[in-house]
Order: structure tokens, then sequence, then C-alpha cells
């Protein structure tokens, strides 16, 4: 029987529970799904015997063979189109695409072939994959290491989009999002891969061990997509992130005192809207926040939402939280970055309105 | 230090940017005698299981079996029954007289869109009947011999076309643009290429699965030029695919002649030797040398020995779709001049030259085809044509997008379903 984690279950099941960061808690889901369903298939740039250039897939083809998880030629493009080809034979395919920068090319075969299958078919034909993806900025990896192209996905009518932002989450949204039938976009927050990122860059960052929800249980569970997590209750603003900002805007809010209440969507497409208008509705203000790109970012939807089913509650205009509206720059990555400053600003500005 | 130019290009003509231009445009007299045909049979067949490179001067020679006299020639003749001579004919004048129908159904505001395969047929029916029944096909949008090969009822096309209450595909997709799993015939896409690569990942997960069965999938040679068809040949290449590569060369994608894919330096079968596979180039019109190409191409992919690339060497006869008219830009000419026939005609003329067929015979067929094709529209047409709109209930519009409604969607379907109210309160 399949264990499934709802987020107010938060004391996370009896299974025994172990300290992982992120890229441990991802391995570990991949290896559980590879076991349990011969269906899955784990593909990518250098994911086979090296184990992937971030060690998400460290030590799965030693253990489930080099025709359930192998290296790809250089080839989004075909990466994605094998992978429709794949779902049509009757097989479950997780490809990564090494970074979020590098999903361009892909883009025709999951917008115009992965997304429409199903609607384009009547049913006959789906494409049960995810499409793993580190994205998102803050290891200086210059403007094709760095993006957040979220919102492209998640204006594509048949894509589920899904940003985990702890391990414990990692886990069970990559187990949940691979038994989905539909397309699913599955983006990591590479920055905190290895530590929960609170927006002090000059500061030393802490290690997952010493967040609780690095506590990962073992074995197989699933947190339901289309569900948002209420990090911290609060009554004074409501805060929709998702990701590394999560942390960044959790950070903000104790140091400044602030009894926010920070919602994590963790899947943008389909939208927890009840969970954004619960919130919004107690509180009666709202930032929403993200690392990509201001204009037509995932942030105007949410305001949009927010403006048009709130309305009457809100105290004051919804903020907006982003990067800049250029290229990730290399050397001025952390004046792009929507660090602290900017979310203590907006927040203030939100409490004096 | 600024570099020297003298030496690197000083005293040489300036550069000229080549633009290819068909031989022919619309009023030109049309010599196609610029085209080698060789003659039928003299092309060596190697063994199915040989190495790839064994077939590197197949890619720039063209295999024929069909000879002017009518007769099958060569190693290349697959010695097909009588029976399977004839059912191909079958196939092959039944997709034509579809086409026919559809067609005017079209002119006559049946329908928005249409697409002949006229002069193609041996490409996708001949090729189907060399197939398993249930290996997989990844077509384009002009093979629709390969579901009248593998007894789709007719009806469901014409359904399909005329976007009506019976059309399984719920109005979604563009007229012709079929999907039927129990065919093995995967849907449509009006994106080119993109059939390339998921045939390839077909044809891995078959592998994958120590399946028997393989993959097939066609392309236009303009659609070559598109990256899906390079990342597929390497993905085939690299993981030795169990798929078939159906170029198919029909001198014309739209109003660009396949000198803008790159066919004024080479051939398009000539594309699998970069990549290390089998290629194969036949007279597409020769309904046996494509049966036999692609019997031979699935015989080795079913033997492990990976994929190939066939290019259909043929003439697209009509117009690109029913929106277009090919008047405007290549002579008309040209149809009557092609130097390698019309494939139904040689199939026939092949028959009656094994003294099992007659003219007559071939009178009849078409007319009993015929009127199997208007027997399927009118039936078809009691489930309506698309003028008469709104087959489908408005709901069906949010259905399939995702497994299930998420709330969004549900929202908007009742927003739809309120303008219907609106506008048809009846």
């Amino acid at each position: 029987m399949a264990t499934v984690i709802d987020d107010d279950a938060v004391s996370l099941s009896d299974a025994p529970a172990r300290k992982l960061n992120m890229i441990e808690a991802i391995n570990d889901a991949l290896d559980i799904m590879l076991e349990r369903d011969s269906d899955v298939i784990v593909m990518g740039e250098d994911v086979g015997y090296f184990g992937g250039v971030f060690r998400a897939t460290a030590g799965l083809q030693e253990k489930h063979g080099k025709t359930r998880v192998f290296d790809t030629p250089i080839s989004e493009c075909g990466i994605i189109g094998v992978a429709v080809g794949m779902g049509a034979y009757g097989l479950r395919p997780v490809p990564e695409i090494q970074f979020a920068d590098y999903i361009y090319p892909g883009l025709d075969q999951l917008i115009s072939e992965a997304a429409r299958l199903r609607y384009r078919s009547a049913g006959e034909f789906i494409a049960p994959m995810t499409v793993r993806s580190p994205f998102g900025g803050g290891i200086f990896g210059g403007q094709t290491h760095s993006q957040s192209p979220e919102a492209i996905f998640t204006h594509v009518a048949g894509l589920k989009t899904v940003v985990p932002s702890t391990p414990h989450d990692a886990k069970g949204l990559l187990i949940a999002a691979i038994e989905d039938n539909d397309p699913v976009i599955f983006f990591e927050p590479k920055r905190i891969y290895n530590g929960p990122f609170d927006g002090y860059y000059d500061k030393p960052t802490k290690p997952w061990k010493e967040h609780p929800d690095s506590s990962v249980p073992e074995g197989y569970y699933s947190i339901p997509l289309g569900k948002a997590r209420v990090v911290r209750e609060g009554q004074a603003l409501t805060v929709l992130a998702y990701g590394t900002m999560v942390h960044v805007a959790e950070a903000v809010c104790r140091e400044k005192g602030v009894d926010a209440e920070i919602l994590d969507l963790r899947t943008l497409v389909p939208l927890d809207i009840e969970a954004v208008e619960k919130s919004v509705e107690k509180t009666g203000r709202c930032l929403v926040i993200h690392e990509a790109t201001r204009t037509s970012g995932f942030g105007a939807e949410l305001a949009t939402l927010v403006q048009e089913r709130c309305f009457y509650y809100l105290e004051a205009p919804v903020e907006r939280v982003t990067g800049f509206d250029t290229p990730y720059p290399h050397s001025l990555e952390w004046a792009y970055f929507p660090g602290p400053i900017r979310t203590g600003e907006a927040i203030d500005k939100l409490l004096g309105a | 230090m600024a570099i020297e130019s003298e030496g690197a290009g000083y005293n040489r003509p300036r550069l000229a940017l080549h633009v290819p231009e068909p031989q022919f445009r619309p009023g030109d007299t049309v010599d196609f005698s610029r085209i080698p045909v060789p003659e039928a049979g003299v092309q060596p067949r190697p063994d199915e299981g040989s190495p790839a490179s064994e077939t590197n001067p197949l890619c720039t020679d063209l295999v024929r079996v069909l000879g002017a006299d009518g007769r099958a020639h060569g190693p290349w003749d697959p010695r097909l029954s009588p029976e399977m001579l004839r059912a191909m004919l079958r196939d092959m004048a039944l997709t034509r007289a579809f086409d026919e129908r559809m067609y005017r159904g079209q002119r006559q505001g049946k329908t928005s869109f249409y697409m002949k395969c006229t002069g193609e047929e041996a490409t996708s029916v001949a090729a189907a009947h060399a197939l398993a029944g249930d290996d997989m096909v990844f077509p384009s949008y002009r093979q629709q011999g390969i579901l009248i090969a593998r007894g789709y009822p007719l009806i469901e096309m014409v359904n399909q076309i005329y976007s009506n209450r019976g059309d399984k595909l719920k109005g979604r997709q563009l007229p012709i643009m079929y999907s039927s799993r129990a065919h093995s015939f995967f849907t449509i896409s009006g994106n080119l290429a993109t059939q390339a690569p998921q045939a390839v990942g077909w044809a891995m997960a078959s592998a994958i699965r120590h399946d028997s069965r393989i993959a097939a999938t066609w392309l236009g040679e303009g659609s070559t030029a598109e990256g899906d068809f390079h990342s597929a040949l390497t993905f085939a290449a690299v993981y030795n695919a169990p798929v078939i590569f159906n170029v198919v060369n029909n001198q014309w994608a739209i109003s660009s002649f396949s000198g803008f894919a790159g066919a004024e330096r080479t051939t398009f079968a000539a594309r699998a030797i970069g990549y290390g596979i089998a290629g194969l180039r036949v007279d597409g019109n020769d309904p046996l040398a494509v049966y036999a190409a692609v019997r031979w191409a699935a015989d080795r992919a079913r033997s492990n020995n990976g994929p190939t690339l066939i290019e259909h060497f043929t003439y697209r006869a009509e117009g690109h779709s029913t929106s277009d008219d090919p008047s405007q830009y290549r002579s008309a000419q040209e149809r009557e001049e092609w130097p390698l026939g019309d494939p139904i005609m040689r199939l026939k003329q092949h028959l009656i030259e094994l003294g099992e067929w007659s003219d007559e015979r071939q009178a009849e067929m078409d007319l009993a085809l015929a009127e199997e094709v208007k027997a399927a529209t009118k039936e078809a047409e009691k489930n309506g044509i698309l003028g008469h709109g709104l087959h489908h209930p408005f709901h069906t519009m949010f259905e399939d997008v995702f497994e299930e409604l998420p709330w969004h969607l549900e929202e908007q379907a009742a927003q739809a379903i309120r303008e219907r109210q609106i506008k048809w309160p009846q």
C-alpha cells in the first residue's frame, strides 16, 4: 500500500528516517522507482557510469543496469523526443536535462509533442515522463547555468511543473511525478542541493543535516502534486514562494520578526489555489517571490490570481520580488539575486501600506 | 596587431551567396534527362546482416525492380505472390480513390483541409505491406496509405476529416492527422520531423524490452533539414535502434524544391553514410522496390543489425494540400515528364504482364473502390460535417489536457459552457 504523506502530516510517517541532502534524496527516489517499476528508465547526458554532473544518478547504473540507466548524446531534442517514443511504447522515462538552461533545444518536443499527445490522440497515446533539471542561480554559473525558466512551462497547456525546496519534499514529489501519467517538468533548485541557502551568500551555508526537512523517510512515499506546504503559519502577510526562495523568505521574516505565513507552492501547475486563497484571506497581504526574471514571470500569474480571487480581503497591493529582467550575470550574480534586501524592502512596503 | 589582409581574400572575386533555384518554373518546358534512371535489376543486394558500409554505393544509386517491360528484375525482386501484388494494387488504388473524394469534399466545403498523396502511394502502401501489422509506425501527414493497407475503416478516416460526432479525436486535430493505437499508427503531428526521434525512442524501448516489434517513421525530404531528424539519426546509430527512416523525396516541400534541403550536393540516402547506418535509395514509384527495401530494412532491424535510412525517390503529383496552388511555382509539365511513371500503373502493368490481371479487372476494381469510398463518405456524413460545427460538447475541449481536470480548467470549462448557452440558448 502506497504511503502518501499529506502536507498536514508533517510527522513524516513511521518509517525510519535519515538525514539526506537534496541530491541524496533525489537519488533515493530514482533508486526506489527503478526498483519498483521496471518501466522506469533514467537517461541523460553523463547520468550513466559517471552518475551525473551533480551526482543525482550516482550508483544507479551499476545497480539497475545499462539499459535502465544510461548516457545519451548531447541532444536535448533527441533526449525528449526519444522519451516521448518510449512513453508511447509504455515505458516511464525520467530524462535529465543537465541544466535547465539547456532545455530549449528540446522545447518543441516538450511543448508540441509531450504536452499534447494525450489531447491530440484523445487519450490513445500519453507521455508519462518526468524531465528532471537543475535550475536557478547562486553557484556562479553565468548566463547559461543559472536560469529559472519555469514560466515557459507553466504557460504550456498539458505540462505540470514542480519545484521542491527540501530533501524530504524532493523525494516524495519526484516519486509522485514519476508515477504521474502526464509529463512533469521537475526543476531542482541547484543552489539548495547541499544546504538550505538563506540568501546570505557572504556567510557560510549551513548543511541540510541541521534542517528538520532533511529527515527523509526510508522507502517509498509520495507527496501529491498540486498541494502547497505551509512552511510557517502567520497573521501579518502571506509569502508565496517555491524552491530556493522559500528559504530566503523564511530567513528574512525570521530576522525582521515578521509574523508571516509562508507557503511553499511545490507545484506551480496545477496550483494549490485553495491554500493560496485561505492564507491571503487570513492575512490580507501578499508577497510573491521568485528568482526568475520579472516580466511575464510566474509571479505575474500568482499576483493576478490573488487579485482576482482575494481582492476584497487585500489591505495592500500584491508585491513582487523577482530577479531582474536581464540575463543572469556572472560576476554580478549576487546583485541579480533577489536576496534579503529586495525581499525585506517589499515586506516593509506591504506592512507599511 | 591587426591581421595582415593581404593574401586572405585580396585580389579575389567578391563573395557571392548561392541561393538554390529549381530547374523549371511555371511555363518552362520540362526535360528530366538530368535525372539518372538506372536499369531495373542491376543494383546489388547485400545481405540484411552485412556491415552498413556495404550499402554505401546504394545510397547514390537507385534500387529498381520493375522495368519498362513491366517485368520484375534482379536480386531485389521480392517475389511476391499474385495475391499480395493485387492486395497492394488495391490498397494503392483505394488510397487514390479516397484522396479524390476527400479533395472534392474539401472543395464542396465539407471540411477545412485535405492532403493527397497522388503518385506517392507506393511509399506508404508497399512499405506497410513489408512491415508486420504490429510494427509501430510514426508517419508524417501524407501516409494515409498505411492506414488503408492496415485495414483502418474508411469511415473513421472520414469522421476525422469532417471533425464530426463520430470523430474519435473529438474534433481536436486538423483533418488527416489520424491516430490509431489499435493499428500501431502513432498520432500525427503538424510539426515536422518530431516523429523521427519518437520512433527511435519507441524502437529503443522495444529493444530494452527484448520485444520483436520494430518502428518505422516517414518524413519528407524537406523535413530532413529539421534538427529532430539529425538527433534521431544520432540516437538510432548510437543505440543501434531497430528503426527504419523513410525519407519520401517527392521533390517539393510546398514551394521549396529539394535543393533547399541539400539535394544539389548529394542524395538524402547519403545522410546514412555520415551516421554509419545502412542506407538505400529506391525508386519510390516502383512498389516492388519499395516493398523490397523496407522488407530488407525490417529484417535487418529485427535481427539486431540496426537502423536503415531509405530515400524513396518520387514525385508529389499534386499540390502540397488543398491550401496550395503548385501552378504558381513549378511547371505543370513536371508531372507528365516524371521519368519514374505512376506506381499504380506500373504495378497494374506488371500484373497484366504476369497474366494475373487485365484492364477490365482494373476498371471494375476502380469502380468498386469509388463506390466503397462513396458509401463510407455518405455514412460518415450522417455524423455531420465540419461546417455544421459544434459536434462535441464544450467540456470535451478541456478533457485530455491532463489525465484529470485541474481546477483552472474546470473553471474555464464552466465559462465556455455558459457562453454556449448564451449564444445557443436552446
